[in-house]
């Protein structure tokens, strides 16, 4: 990083040195706030503060400013997060997945089959769920970019498809609508301690949030600073000029719908270890969840335009909410009142925001 | 002269019953630019397409640096050296000037997994590069959704020019454009030309086209009626041979009898 860039020989000697080629006086001196203003996530940063403030005021139990709260609601988060960053990928990729939230059931109840069913050892369970789920975001990929219809439409298809499957193949298999005695497979202790544990003992933070947080630090390198990530912000802005370019825009939008599915397929394998079991219907309703995450965190509906930090934020956010209802001492049913409206401010202060300090053009 | 850049050789083009080209034969030479004019329906777009390898013509030859070639895609077009900047289709307006600069041709450093963008040697190429073709943008982080429509034209040409592409066809460069952003893109495309490179400027405006092209050719009803060389024609016969000197005196007569 250190490096300056070897100026090319046929370039005249007198050329301005890189540093001051980068400025330019017509450009009004841009300062951090300003910079940081621009940012797709800056109004979820916004939100994440107020709804912090909020509820550490109405808190009755006096533990959600502590490590203690922070453990708690961090657990939701990371659930929530860890599909939510790469569904704000394929947000940006300019497509939908409304499959993401049942694959958490499919991909659990096909890890657990394997285990109690078929008595497969654990790891290689883990193995083949993740390879599964990642041919699922094949299938949904591939019928997005081949027969052109939209992927709202494609993955809703898929969604009410897996939905029936996980029911009707677990009564099946199991006689019942859940799989049960995964701790009784091979290598669960290890496989649990890997996806299901606690990690920073006294508060009880759970080893999800390691993931998560790790994550999101993945999908931002790879966003920001790899060619991958160009040709995602390309095939959302606009398929044409990307494909025009040389971009591989069939292929970028695949491997974003295969990153989904196979998130979505970890959630499913740590709810798997940390419950020991898993319910037909699990993960049913989460795919609004994401969608809220991501669109919180700055993502455009129309693609082209987001953050992978944004998206984890606006997990956060979600995460706050859930456990301050619950230490406030109101019914947790009201959560859901309280992301429609979350949603709406974040979506409004951040077209508001980009309509002040992007010229109005986004 | 070497060998023509770019040379079709009697190319005609059917779909279905429908003749879209018929016997149209051309040549680009490096360091000139040619001028395919044509009314709406004349061809144009379908020259374009054969030209860049979205379509394989029905019948006829391409030959390009005097060898005989098919392109199979417009990304094996684009690699022997034949890039096409269509009007409203070359650039993300999300994205910025660098990235949109560099987009599909990433430079990148340190090896996989932790291979990533070069970011700072692209700003820096992007810049200078921009600045070599005379276009002088702010900074290359902005969206070039902010750029004007000709600054956007200019990026994609720049972009062209700076991967190596020896024949650049520019569809209707000029046509949403105004007067002055219209100058602009034309002085971008005589700096292409200076580089070498063999330019095909395809556009409905005679008035345009004469401002900056080296050779004309007129295209009509799918067939090609006229070349011109610059020395042997003036910008009215252009004007005139283009719109098809009869027709445009019956209009002249017309519009005279209503403001009379």
């Amino acid at each position: 990083m250190t490096t300056t860039p070897e100026t090319t020989p046929d370039t005249t000697p007198d050329t301005t040195t890189p540093e001051t080629a980068m400025h330019d006086e017509r450009v009004a001196r841009v300062n951090a706030f300003g910079r940081l203003m621009r940012r797709p996530e800056i109004g979820a940063l916004m939100g994440a503060i107020v709804v912090y403030v909020f509820f550490s005021v109405v808190d009755t139990t006096g533990n959600f400013v502590g490590l203690t709260g922070a453990a708690r609601w961090t657990d939701v988060a990371s659930t929530t997060g860890i599909v939510a960053v790469a569904v704000a990928l394929l947000m940006i990729g300019g497509e939908f997945d409304l499959s993401a939230g049942v694959m958490i059931g499919t991909s659990g109840l096909f890890a657990g089959l394997l285990i109690s069913e078929y008595g497969l050892p654990v790891w290689p369970a883990i193995f083949l769920t993740f390879i599964f789920a990642a041919g699922i975001g094949f299938v949904n990929g591939w019928l997005v970019v081949t027969t052109g219809l939209p992927s709202f439409i494609v993955t809703l298809a898929m969604f009410f498809s897996l939905r029936g499957i996980n029911l009707g193949a677990t009564k099946l298999l199991t006689d019942t609508v859940r799989v049960a005695g995964i701790d009784e497979g091979v290598g669960y202790d290890s496989a649990a301690a890997v996806f299901a544990s606690e990690v920073w003992a006294p508060y009880g933070f759970k080893i999800a949030v390691v993931w998560w947080i790790g994550l999101t630090i993945l999908a931002t390198w790879l966003l920001t600073r790899t060619k991958f990530g160009n040709w995602i912000y390309a095939v959302g802005g606009d398929k044409n000029a990307a494909r025009n370019t040389g971009v591989p825009v069939k292929r970028t939008k695949i491997t974003l719908f295969m990153f989904t599915a196979m998130s979505a397929a970890l959630v499913g394998v740590i709810s798997l270890m940390r419950l020991r079991s898993m319910q037909a219907g699990q993960g049913v309703g989460e795919e609004f969840v994401f969608i809220i995450a991501a669109v919180v965190g700055g993502c455009l509906l129309t693609g082209g335009y987001g953050s992978a930090i944004g998206a984890s934020i606006g997990a956060a956010i979600i995460g706050m909410a859930f456990i301050g209802i619950a230490y406030a001492g109101w019914n947790t049913d009201w959560s859901w009142l309280f992301l429609g409206l979350i949603l709406f401010a974040a979506v409004l202060t951040n077209s508001l925001i980009s309509r002040r300090f992007q010229g109005g053009k986004r | 002269m070497t060998a023509a850049a770019l040379r079709l050789e009697n190319v005609s083009m059917r779909f279905g019953t429908v003749i879209a080209l018929s016997d149209v034969s051309m040549h680009v030479d490096p360091g000139t630019v040619t001028c395919v004019l044509g009314d709406n329906g004349a061809g144009k777009s379908t020259l374009i397409k054969i030209l860049s390898g979205v379509y394989e013509p029905s019948e006829g030859a391409l030959f390009v640096d005097g060898e005989k070639t098919t392109f199979a895609s417009p990304r094996d077009a684009l690699d022997q050296g034949i890039a096409t900047v269509y009007q409203d289709l070359a650039t993300v307006p999300l994205m910025s000037v660098w990235r949109n600069f560099f987009l599909g041709n990433e430079p990148t450093r340190g090896v996989w997994p932790f291979r990533r963008l070069d970011a700072k040697h692209a700003k820096t190429t992007c810049k200078g590069e921009l600045l070599d073709m005379g276009i002088d943008i702010r900074d290359p982080d902005q969206a070039v959704g902010t750029l004007s429509g000709g600054e956007r034209q200019a990026v994609a040409i720049a972009r062209a020019v700076h991967f190596g592409a020896n024949v650049l066809i520019l569809d209707e460069p000029t046509s949403a454009l105004g007067v002055k952003q219209s100058g602009v893109v034309l002085k971008y495309i005589l700096q292409a030309k200076d580089r070498g490179v063999a330019v095909v400027f395809i556009t409905h405006n005679p008035h345009h086209a004469y401002l900056v092209g080296d050779r004309f050719f007129l295209l009509n009803r799918g067939r090609m009626i006229a070349e011109y060389e610059r020395s042997g024609v003036t910008r009215e016969e252009l004007v005139q041979a283009m719109a098809g000197g009869a027709e445009l005196e019956t209009l002249a007569h017309e519009l005279e009898s209503y403001t009379s």
